[in-house]
């Protein structure tokens, strides 16, 4: 399914975040948005989920979140946020489950505990099934996070930083299984990304976005240039090929006093 | 990736998932059952002198009165002053434990209650409005009742509109709760200051919360309300189990949030309402009875829910019994004496399980 977003603007009172925002995607594609704190990243994502009231269009194979319920959005799109909330005394299994709510009207089929059980498994993280929520390490839980947006069975996964509280090995593992659910299942994945090296490596194409806009869109290895870097992020950096990915090394920032 | 046996895991995980389930289902039946023990050993206690064999030959001569005889004694004080009593303690302890419960899931907070949210010491006020400026008599008793409901109802769309004007969140909802207990509470206060000093006792017992003045029609009118109550509360389960994960992931899941946070705290506040402007202020049940089933089964309301109720009839029914009988003739106010019997279950479920609650 394809995700056209057109015209979008958003606002917190009388401070405009996006400013007129116009792109959409391929099914199977991971889009990274990158961008400055405060560019409009996480914002773009609650607009896109109907977490927030947008102005402009979102569709989602051609229909229009504006006229879908909240169920038949879950039903479409899953959405795991930066900061995680754990809720009371839940294990890693329920927490998973609850994925299944735009499912389930009372009772759990085997149905959906078979969905669950496969993400599970999937993840590799049967040991952890049955431990409280509290009892496991934060990489760990954003795996959860992630598992519980794989049992919603989206078309649209919207992740937000995801790596940003992982150790080395689960970022390059959560890259890995975001990639892998997007080829798997095509579904289009649209994720805010910090680290520039990971979102070049791991996406398909990137948006950069500053100040509520797009200001480029293109593969990675179009975009990631010292020019760009320069201009968006006011840093000076290194673009080096050397590990066989693009890899930006930041140097300094642009215009500071250097002592 | 670890892809040994892959579909043997699977099933293994789901077995264990309804191994996980039918404790839970286990813990039901168990409090179900131990409510009716507490009920058949409540009935004997009590101090008139009735054998264990004339407590029961009153109950069963009142179905089947060719069978089994008993004295007109022995009925009355079963009938008309224990069995009530003994159910309005089932009822009005399933009704807080359950709606203690739906405040934490719908705050997101442990320490919410009817108690915290000033919705108690909205009650006090409208008792000792009465208690202070009433008429006196019989009237009075209904006045008391009337006010403590009104004001109770009054407190929660205070809370409602306060938090609306900042949008419903649990943190203005819980700020809401707080300011309304603190007005409410100097309120009661300056009344008591103001009243006589028959009055004070009479507003002070009242804040003590005690069962002595129950009915069947109390008992029939707080069942209905509870009873039509816990349907509605019950299918919010898993919108309750979502919101758990924090506002915008539960609307991802298809929740809309806000109007499933007003409408469960406007239910259970209701059903505070319906109980405690009968008994006065028992606090504890509400904030209690779900940490203690949370420690037990785990946060799924579709357990949590009727377990807390559960739990909370147990406890309070174990409290009043025990309120009449310790110091017999003379009884205590079961508000005190939930504090003292919960207290220990509580601390000693908090200690033991220090991980993996919060």
């Amino acid at each position: 399914m394809t995700l056209s977003v057109r015209g979008l603007s958003f606002s917190y009172g009388d401070r405009e975040i996006l400013h007129d925002v116009s792109f959409s995607t391929a099914p199977g594609e991971v889009l990274g948005i990158a961008g400055p704190n405060g560019c409009g990243k996480t914002t773009l994502i609650k607009c896109i989920d109907r977490i927030f009231e947008p102005g402009g269009r979102v569709e989602f194979g051609g229909k229009d979140m504006a006229d879908l319920s909240t169920t038949e959005i879950a039903q479409l799109i899953a959405y795991v946020p930066q900061a995680l909330t754990i809720g009371m005394a839940m294990s890693v299994f329920e927490t998973i489950l609850l994925g299944r709510r735009p499912y389930i009207r009372w009772s759990v089929s085997d149905a959906d505990l078979e969905r669950v059980s496969a993400v599970i498994a999937e993840l590799a993280i049967q040991h952890l099934a049955f431990r409280k929520m509290t009892q496991i390490s934060g990489g760990e839980r954003q795996k959860v996070m992630i598992a519980r947006a794989m049992v919603q069975d989206p078309s649209l996964l919207l992740l937000d930083e995801p790596t940003s509280a992982l150790d080395l090995r689960h970022q390059l593992e959560v890259m890995e299984l975001v990639r892998r659910v997007a080829r798997d299942k095509e579904a289009t994945v649209l994720m805010a990304v910090h680290d520039l090296n990971l979102a070049g490596r791991f996406c398909d194409r990137l948006m950069i976005m500053k100040e509520g806009r797009i200001v480029a869109m293109g593969t990675p290895s179009e975009l990631l240039t010292r020019e760009l870097i320069r201009d968006v992020y006011e840093v000076d950096a290194v673009i080096s090929g050397e590990s066989g990915y693009l890899q930006v090394i930041p140097v300094r920032p642009v215009g500071e006093i250097t002592v | 990736m670890d892809q040994k046996g892959a579909p043997g895991d699977l099933s293994h995980l789901r077995e264990e998932y309804h191994r996980f389930a039918a404790k839970r289902y286990l813990f039901l039946a168990g409090c179900g059952i131990l409510i009716l023990i507490l009920i058949g050993i409540a009935t004997t206690l009590g101090s008139a002198d009735l054998t264990i064999g004339e407590v029961y030959a009153a109950i069963i001569a009142r179905f089947f009165p060719s069978v089994v005889e008993s004295t007109p004694l022995a009925s009355t004080i079963v009938w008309e002053y224990r069995l009530h009593r003994i159910f309005f303690a089932i009822a009005a302890g399933f009704g807080l434990g359950i709606a203690g419960a739906v405040m934490q899931g719908v705050l997101r907070n442990p320490l919410a209650s009817p108690f915290t949210l000033g919705i108690s010491a909205a009650a006090s006020f409208g008792a000792s409005i009465v208690i202070v400026f009433g008429i006196g008599g019989f009237a009075n008793d209904i006045a008391i009742i009337i006010a403590a409901f009104v004001f109770t109802l009054l407190a929660t769309f205070g809370i409602y509109s306060l938090s609306r004007v900042r949008g419903i969140s649990p943190e203005s909802m819980i700020l809401a709760g707080i300011i309304l207990m603190y007005l409410f509470s100097a309120m009661t206060s300056f009344l008591q200051y103001i009243g006589t000093v028959d009055q004070l006792q009479e507003v002070v017992f009242w804040t003590f919360g005690s069962l002595q003045r129950t009915s069947w029609g109390k008992l029939a009118l707080v069942s209905l309300v509870v009873g039509l109550c816990i349907p509605f509360i019950m299918l919010r389960s898993w919108d309750l189990n979502a919101m758990g994960q924090g506002d915008q992931v539960a609307k991802s899941m298809g929740v809309d949030v806000s109007r499933t946070r007003t409408r469960l705290m406007l239910i259970a506040s209701l059903v505070t309402a319906i109980i405690i402007c009968f008994t006065g202020v028992i606090g504890f049940i509400g904030l209690v009875a779900p940490h203690i089933t949370r420690l037990a089964i785990g946060g799924d309301n579709r357990f949590l829910l009727p377990a807390s109720g559960l739990v909370g009839g147990a406890l309070l029914l174990t409290a009043d019994s025990l309120a009449r009988t310790v110091l017999a003739p003379a009884i205590i106010p079961v508000g005190i004496m939930t504090s003292f019997i919960g207290i220990p279950f509580f601390l000693y479920l908090f200690l033991r399980k220090r991980e993996g609650y919060w």
